[in-house]
């Protein structure tokens, strides 16, 4: 890794969270683009596609479930982790913290509703 | 305009509070704020205050003052520190969505080095993950060519400035009231009132003297004398000599307290801190078998290509807020010897939020803005504790091996709770509270291993510890 670069290289197709395994931290992508993909009778459904910029795994931080989809490097990938511990004491003192994490998550419910409405009207 | 900046002494000074002063404290569309300073703090500030009145849709007006060049080398455009961005707010900044790019990074960080007389020990983070970022407030030291590195400071003014704030490269050279305003006036004659006045003017400014005559119970921060060094290695000998590491030194030298040796670009960046730090002092360091054994065999310890004694914040000041002002980073509350950028974010932010929420008298400050600097000023009384025990064990050969002992077993066995390790790494880092750190020192199973690791020292039969780990 060049010196001058924060987080873990992944490379092509490495599995950085697997669905159904506890973790207790989120991710943000520093370079690259993942897969979140949804394993189901041995099939695999491609739920979303993340790249620079964009977090995963945030689940974990606010709930105590398992992890609900699996992310994969597509291409090499820079990524970071941000602890559940550091991140809660971090809202607990700041709650605006939490801003960009909520924003994203509405982002997310906002997509959802339009491919509902897509499948709906299948 | 009634203004007077003569003579700012006692009630003079202190804004008059009519009616529309004590009824109006609420930034409102186009209020007009000041930041004196555009050091971390300053520009922490400004990014904040403006990211979150976008969320609520008010336009703000925010002069930032800042007559440092940061896109300079050397001492033009340094805010002299150590570099090293804390693992929590390496952390913090990403879920802010603040990425600190590659050419501000000069080198991740994923592992330190304890150094004793009695050997040294190499302490990694489980996750084998860069998070702490070691980095230069300038552009480089005095000299430097590579210009494909960027100032860390430069960086965040940036963001500031892409969110709105006006950057006037200009310093403020007096403050004084106006209809219950503050005002600034600058060495190049800009004279302005403001609804807010944020200091965020650090400890290496003769511009505090200007706030402590001033009748509003400010008292700047106590400090103390540092030294930094910055040796060029090339970027191949840097990485061969210190690697991806921190290197901190716990030596048995008088009036010594801490010393960290940083891995830069293609620099090695020496800091101190020590009881009265002089020439003889740091001599003694770099002569030091421990410090010399990182170094290449032809390095010379008088060729630095920069150095400075910075002053350090080890003291809180007093009431850093007032009625429309508040007082931000060193030149407030900061952490005891670690994190101070972390602490010039935790302070700026806590001053946006009250600002845009609650308002700018002295009393929202006090009631917003001072428990954050309170949680800060507490968890220091408990580093002091710390560093007070660190000190006294240091003295002690047989607790320097105890913990040497109880770190490489540590480190030697994967998947293991790492007590020592952990303690030292939050400590050294900076990335815990201390308060944290110091009860996990009373946790039973830390003091029974740190117990049996001194008891086997003590035992006459065993070989004496001494663990070298080549870097
Ligand atoms: C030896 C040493 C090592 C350190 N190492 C680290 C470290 O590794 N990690 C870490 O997190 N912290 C470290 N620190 C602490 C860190 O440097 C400070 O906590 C941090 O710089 C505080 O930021 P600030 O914005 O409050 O002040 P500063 O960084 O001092 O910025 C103040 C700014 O205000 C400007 N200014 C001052 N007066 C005026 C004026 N009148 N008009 C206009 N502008 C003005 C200055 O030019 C400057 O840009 C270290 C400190 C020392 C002394």
């Amino acid at each position: 890794m060049k010196a001058g670069v924060l987080g873990k290289v992944y490379n092509d197709g490495d599995v950085i969270v697997r669905q159904g395994e506890a973790g207790d931290c989120m991710y943000e992508i520093l370079e690259g683009t993942v897969e979140v993909l949804r394993e189901k009778n041995g099939q695999e459904v491609c739920l979303a596609v993340l790249s620079k910029g964009d977090f995963f795994g945030e689940m974990a931080i606010f709930e105590r479930e398992v992890r609900s989809a699996t992310v994969r490097a597509m291409g090499e990938v820079r990524a970071m982790t941000i602890d559940k511990k550091t991140l809660l004491r971090r809202i607990s003192g700041d709650p605006s913290l939490a801003f960009r994490i909520v924003e994203k998550m509405a982002n997310r419910i906002r997509e959802l509703d339009i491919e509902i409405e897509r499948l709906k009207a299948i | 305009m009634s203004s007077d900046f003569k003579n700012i002494k006692s009630s003079d000074t202190h804004p008059p509070l009519s009616d529309e002063n004590t009824s109006h404290f609420k930034l409102n569309e186009n209020s007009r704020i000041a930041v004196i300073g555009g050091g971390p703090s300053g520009s922490f500030f400004a990014y904040f205050l403006l990211n979150m009145a976008e969320r609520v849709g008010l336009d703000l007006h925010v002069d930032v003052f800042e007559s440092r060049d940061f896109d300079n080398p050397g001492p033009a455009g340094c805010n002299m520190c150590g570099g090293i961005i804390s693992e929590t707010l390496v952390q913090t900044l990403a879920t802010e969505g603040i990425e600190l790019p590659p050419n501000i990074v000069q080198r991740g960080v994923d592992s330190y080095f304890l150094h004793m007389d009695v050997g040294s020990v190499k302490i990694e983070t489980p996750l084998q993950e860069m998070r702490i970022a070691a980095v230069y407030r300038a552009r480089g030291p005095k000299g430097n060519t590579d210009l494909e590195w960027g100032s860390f400071d430069g960086y965040l003014l940036k963001l500031a400035r892409y969110k709105g704030a006006n950057l006037i490269d200009d310093r403020v050279v007096d403050v004084a009231w106006s209809n219950g305003r503050p005002e600034i006036k600058t060495r190049g004659g800009v004279v302005r009132s403001y609804d807010l006045l944020v200091v965020a003017v650090g400890v290496n400014s003769p511009t505090l003297k200007l706030f402590q005559d001033l009748d509003m119970g400010y008292k700047p921060p106590g400090t103390t004398k540092t030294y930094i060094c910055e040796y060029y290695l090339g970027h191949d000998g840097v990485g061969s000599n210190l690697g991806s590491s921190m290197h901190t030194f716990l030596l048995k030298i008088p009036r010594l307290e801490f010393a960290a040796i940083i891995p830069k670009g293609s620099y090695a960046t020496v800091c101190m801190l020590g009881y009265k730090i002089d020439k003889e002092l740091v001599q003694s360091f770099l002569n030091d078998p421990a410090v010399k054994k990182i170094f290449p065999p032809d390095w010379d310890s008088d060729k630095g290509a920069c150095q400075c004694s910075p002053r350090m914040n080890i003291s809180p000041a007093k009431k850093p807020y007032a009625e429309r002002m508040v007082f931000l980073g060193d030149c407030g509350v900061s952490r005891l010897y670690k994190d101070g950028i972390g602490a010039a974010y935790r302070t700026a932010k806590a001053a946006a939020r009250t600002a845009l929420f609650e308002g700018v008298s002295e009393e929202d400050f006090e009631d917003h803005f001072w428990p954050t600097c309170k949680s800060l000023k507490n968890d220091n009384a408990i580093g002091k504790l710390i560093f007070l025990i660190i000190g006294q064990l240091q003295k002690i050969s047989l607790t320097r091996r105890a913990i040497l002992r109880m770190v490489s077993k540590e480190q030697k066995k994967e998947g293991k709770k790492r007590r020592m390790s952990a303690v030292l790494w939050d400590m050294f880092t900076g990335s815990a509270p201390y308060k944290e750190v110091f009860f996990r020192t009373l946790h039973p199973l830390f003091l029974t291993s740190f117990l049996w690791s001194f008891a086997v020292e003590i035992w006459p039969f065993k070989k004496r510890t001494t663990i070298q780990e080549e870097s």
